[in-house]
């Protein structure tokens, strides 16, 4: 998606779009992530609820708010002219998660994000994703001054599945998230050729 | 903005990276006295670029709701139509996956 003006009279580009999700526990590097390759600010889109978020809003003191905001980063990468890929980060609340069934539906994959000091808060999203048969690999962000494991002792601790890649990254190297994103297409790839086998044999 | 309607009748729900296409007759929106000045300000965009769904909503500050409804409202109204992405059954196209991978390295 080029910006400027297309000349009149000449139809724009319809671009194909396609999209991969970044999920990952609060502050592990979600918008960072999505900044690193984006070819635009990460944008923020908001989605007001209204019920849905009141059981476990306490909204006492503030009756008269009966609106709650889900927002959720955004980046987007020209890959052609008529190829784009978005990233979205997802809402980092685990109640938000109907959010995700809209967000996960048509995409092409997911990064799940984990800081090895808190390893804990990317569960939800493995099970997530696991569950839904969405082909995702685990971004390792290594923080400074956080220590670094082997992998396979995080992907013990995970507990992952075998055929789940997993690698180590900078979420704010723009180089070390390329290789993120090529690795779940790549795992994408692999894992519907792998379906398709399954059903034809 | 939206009168009250949270949905679009007979517009299924669009996808976040739905593209939104301005029709190229169009070239009087502003002059049009049923549209809202956010209805312009869509047109006007898409009129620039084809624009997502999301980015529509995050460039007018408006929730995705509410941007689905005037969005409806235009396709309804032939002043823009929206393309959809690619369906989850063919993202297994080994081909369009490749072109993602070269574009990805090109980067």
């Amino acid at each position: 998606m080029i910006f400027g003006r297309t000349e009149r009279g000449k139809p724009p580009v319809e671009p194909v779009t396609l999209k991969i999700l970044v999920a990952g526990g609060f502050g592990v590097g979600k918008t960072t992530l999505v900044g690193a390759v984006s070819e635009i600010r990460p944008l923020r889109t908001e989605e007001l609820l209204t019920e849905a978020g009141r059981p476990v809003d306490d909204t006492s003191g503030v009756e008269g708010k009966h609106t709650t905001t889900v927002a959720m980063d955004f980046g987007r990468i020209t890959l052609r002219e008529d190829l784009v890929l978005y990233l979205f980060g997802t809402p980092g609340q685990e109640r938000f998660w109907f959010m995700w069934d809209e967000l996960s539906e048509g995409s092409l994959g997911a990064v799940v994000l984990a800081d090895t000091r808190r390893l804990e808060d990317c569960f939800a999203a493995l099970d997530y994703f696991e569950r839904r048969s969405i082909p995702f690999v685990v971004g390792v962000n290594c923080f400074e001054g956080a220590d670094r494991y082997p992998v396979d002792a995080v992907r013990q601790a995970l507990d992952l599945d075998e055929d789940v890649p997993l690698m180590l990254c900078d979420a704010r190297d723009r180089s070390s998230v390329k290789e993120v994103l090529i690795e779940v297409v790549q795992h994408a790839m692999a894992y519907g050729a792998k379906r398709r086998q399954s059903v034809t044999s | 903005m939206t009168r009250g309607r949270t949905t679009s009748p007979a517009q299924h729900r669009l996808d976040l990276i739905a593209v939104v296409i301005a029709e190229s007759h169009e070239d009087d929106s502003e002059a049009d006295q049923t549209l809202s000045p956010e209805h312009v300000d869509i047109v006007g965009l898409c009129r620039d670029a084809p624009q997502s769904v999301a980015e529509l909503a995050a460039e007018l500050d408006l929730p995705i709701g509410v941007i689905r409804v005037l969005i409806g409202d235009l396709v309804d109204g032939e002043l823009v139509h929206v393309s959809r992405p690619v369906p989850p059954a063919e993202l297994v196209d080994e081909s369009i996956l490749r072109d993602v991978i070269s574009g990805l390295r090109a980067l």
